[in-house]
């Protein structure tokens, strides 16, 4: 992992912006916190391999991986459905998170989440071209389409955000993601309607999910989703920098024009690759940083490695609730993490003050 | 009007004021306001007409006006004209009308910009209301559909408020409350959508697009007279909200009853907006937009001034329409893309750091 950054270095965090005057917390906490997130996320995942329509008990889950017996259909029902299922969710929630907490960073917006520079919209629009536009149908041929589809639009969004003399500021991007997004939005919904059979596809993949999908997919989603993940840590004492404003960033010898490139291809490479691996997923990118913060306060390092494991715990939980709670048949994890992110969001928000960037 | 120009008593307030006054009855009308309202009315006016020209049949500017006021022209355009496209430019100004006026509604109530049937929720539950009773039921008329906007628009607003509450409702929790429950009801009508055939899914989300294309007169007379009744309902508030924006003390102190007036404002919004959501769908962002733009032409310090804000929402619904026949989508795709711009720039500068 990418977290030796987050234990250099103990450079006094920058203020909150906010009027939290709650002490910050030692460094010593929050590693211990960590450390606790960290067993909370290997008890999610052994959760995640041993139950579902058929529990199967630890002992079982364990000899599958590592005393593997093919002739046995429990070894093969967690090695061929629930290791890929388990692996996609813990790279799928901490891309998400992660890239939530920076683009959180980013803007200096703490009701931002990825979706805002056009991603999720750039995507969508993509997919729904390919199957109602050119009649794509096989599930496979989407993801390609839904990557460019991520990457065109943010590439879109940056152009039209950097006109001005002051280049790409945070507000100018801001604003242009929600206008093209809304209005990408609008295109895609245009599509959708023209016909039964591009609703037909679109009603399921609208709805983002990590079933039904092998190892082998993790091939190209898996470097991508690294490449942002370590990006985005590298970003973060810059980001801690760039929370001051941009002049007195600059003369702490922050490179602000390098950092704001950083920091959007990270995200665009983290939700873009999310997106395109399991659909549009909600609530995990705003949700889990801001849940973050409560706890470890304003640092970027802090607040980025916490979303990293609390991200990746909090899907594969909400996976897990989707296939237990339904009598016959699951819910998609899309749907569940809204249900479940919800009234976590709502007690956040009455019990304490804003989080602050 | 010789009494107009005679100001014979009161306080000048450094606007140009039109002063009508009647032994029982006096008002003073800024001039900027019914200069922006009459350049309001002419750009629905005209967008209007202009938009009833655009179709498959082609029909000439002067031909739609023709059309409309000469029952004995040729049979085919009066057709086309009065018939079909007539009854649509007129529910896209009942629309705007009646959403930018609950939107003024809510924004005076919780003195916020932001304080929009969109952002609590209402859209959201609304439309969740009216899938459950679509597709879930299989009810498909008109009064169905708008009870189940209604209730469910209601339902989650108030779910909003409550939450949010917390001695008083700030604007950020309002937001984040909002945030959260329209995700959560999103899931369940995502759920719905992916849980039922394709056909009833098709009907819900046509009707979630918001769309006004096959409307007649038929959905428009009934939805005409209720939003007649609230909208004179309505009229007292154009004077007590924003002594109410004042706070509760000194509107009782100048004879406006606080909790009756904040009842009555709250049922008449949601009415507004219920009736609306029932016959076109969710056409998100006019009751966020148009207060805000009308407070600023007009330049006062409330938005609630009801002539120019009904127009301004009438107009903005009116060019939206227009754009959405231009481009074949439905009408709600068009204010989406439109709203987004405002709601980025309204966020950007509400929450961007005052260094």
């Amino acid at each position: 992992m990418t977290l030796t950054a987050e234990e250099r270095g103990r450079a006094a965090a920058p203020l909150s912006a906010t009027s939290e005057s709650k002490p910050r917390r030692r460094g010593w906490v929050l590693g211990a916190g960590l450390l606790v997130v960290c067993g909370v996320l290997v008890a999610t995942v052994i959760a995640s391999l041993a139950v579902g329509s058929r529990a199967i008990d630890p002992q079982t889950v364990i000899a599958a991986l590592f005393s593997y017996d093919e002739e046995d259909p429990l070894h093969l029902m967690v090695r061929e459905l629930r290791v890929p299922r388990t692996v996609y969710g813990i790279l799928i929630g901490a891309a998400l998170a992660v890239c939530g907490g920076l683009i959180q960073a980013f803007t200096r917006n703490p009701l931002a989440d990825p979706g805002i520079l056009g991603v999720n919209a750039g995507a969508s629009f993509a997919v729904t071209f390919a199957v109602g536009v050119l009649g794509l149908t096989a599930p496979g041929a989407y993801v390609p389409f839904a990557l460019g589809g991520a990457f065109a639009l943010t590439v879109l969004v940056y152009a039209l955000g950097s006109f001005g003399p002051s280049g790409a500021t945070p507000m100018k991007l801001t604003l242009a993601g929600v206008a093209l997004g809304a209005a990408f939005t609008g295109f895609t919904t245009a599509i959708v309607l023209q016909n039964n059979s591009t609703l037909q596809v679109m009603r399921f993949w609208g709805v983002g999910s990590v079933a039904g999908r092998d190892l082998a997919d993790l091939a190209w989603a898996a470097p991508l989703i690294g490449l942002g993940l370590l990006l985005g840590m590298l970003s973060a004492r810059s980001l801690n920098a760039l929370a001051l404003g941009d002049d007195l960033a600059q003369a702490l010898g922050a490179r602000i024009r390098f950092t704001r490139v950083t920091v959007i291809i990270a995200v665009t490479l983290l939700a873009g690759t999310a997106v395109a691996a399991a659909g549009p997923i909600g609530f995990v990118g705003i949700m889990i940083p801001h849940a973050v913060r409560w706890f470890t306060g304003p640092d970027q390092r802090w607040v980025l490695a916490y979303s990293l494991i609390v991200g990746a715990a909090f899907l594969l939980l909400a996976d897990i609730l989707g296939r237990i709670a339904l009598p016959n048949g699951e819910l998609r994890v899309g749907i569940v993490t809204g249900l479940l992110g919800a009234p976590v969001l709502i007690a956040l928000v009455r019990r304490r003050q804003v989080s602050g960037l | 009007m010789s009494d107009a120009t005679r100001a014979t008593h009161g306080v000048d307030f450094g606007r140009r004021e039109l002063r009508v006054e009647t032994p029982r009855l006096a008002w003073a009308i800024p001039h900027r306001s019914l200069i922006v309202s009459g350049a309001l009315a002419i750009v629905v006016l005209v967008f209007g007409v202009a938009s009833m020209s655009i179709g498959s049949y082609d029909v000439s500017f002067a031909d739609v006006v023709r059309a409309l006021v000469d029952p004995n022209v040729d049979p085919d355009s009066r057709q086309v004209v009065f018939e079909w496209r007539f009854p649509r430019v007129l529910f896209a100004v009942l629309c705007g009308a009646a959403l930018a006026l609950s939107g003024g509604i809510f924004q005076s109530l919780t003195r916020n910009p932001l304080g929009s049937p969109d952002i609590i929720g209402f859209g959201v539950g609304a439309q969740f209301g009216v899938t459950l009773v679509m597709v879930v039921l299989g009810l498909n008329t008109y009064m169905f559909k708008a009870a189940g906007a209604l209730v469910g628009g209601l339902v989650t607003a108030l779910i909003v408020y409550v939450l949010a509450m917390k001695r008083t409702v700030s604007s950020f929790r309002l937001i984040i409350v909002g945030i959260g429950v329209s995700a959560g009801l999103g899931s369940l009508t995502s759920w719905i959508l992916i849980s039922v055939s394709v056909e009833k899914a098709m009907m819900a989300a046509t009707w979630g697009a918001g769309s006004i294309a096959s409307l007649g007169f038929d959905q428009l007379i009934p939805a005409a007279l209720v939003f007649a009744v609230v909208a004179v309902a309505a009229l007292p508030l154009n004077r007590t909200l924003p002594v109410l924006e004042m706070g509760d003390d000194a509107a009782t102190a100048l004879g406006v009853h606080p909790g009756r007036t904040r009842f009555l404002a709250m049922v008449l919004g949601v009415a507004l907006v219920a009736l609306v959501t029932a016959a076109a769908g969710p056409i998100s962002f006019i009751a966020l937009a148009a207060p805000q733009i009308s407070q600023r032409l007009t330049r006062t310090n409330t938005p609630m001034g009801m002539a120019p804000l009904m127009l301004t929402g009438a107009a903005l619904v009116v060019v939206s329409d227009a754009a959405a026949q231009l481009l074949f989508v439905p009408v709600g795709v068009v204010t989406v893309s439109i709203g987004g711009v405002y709601l980025a720039w309204l966020l950007a500068t509400q929450y961007a750091r005052r260094a």
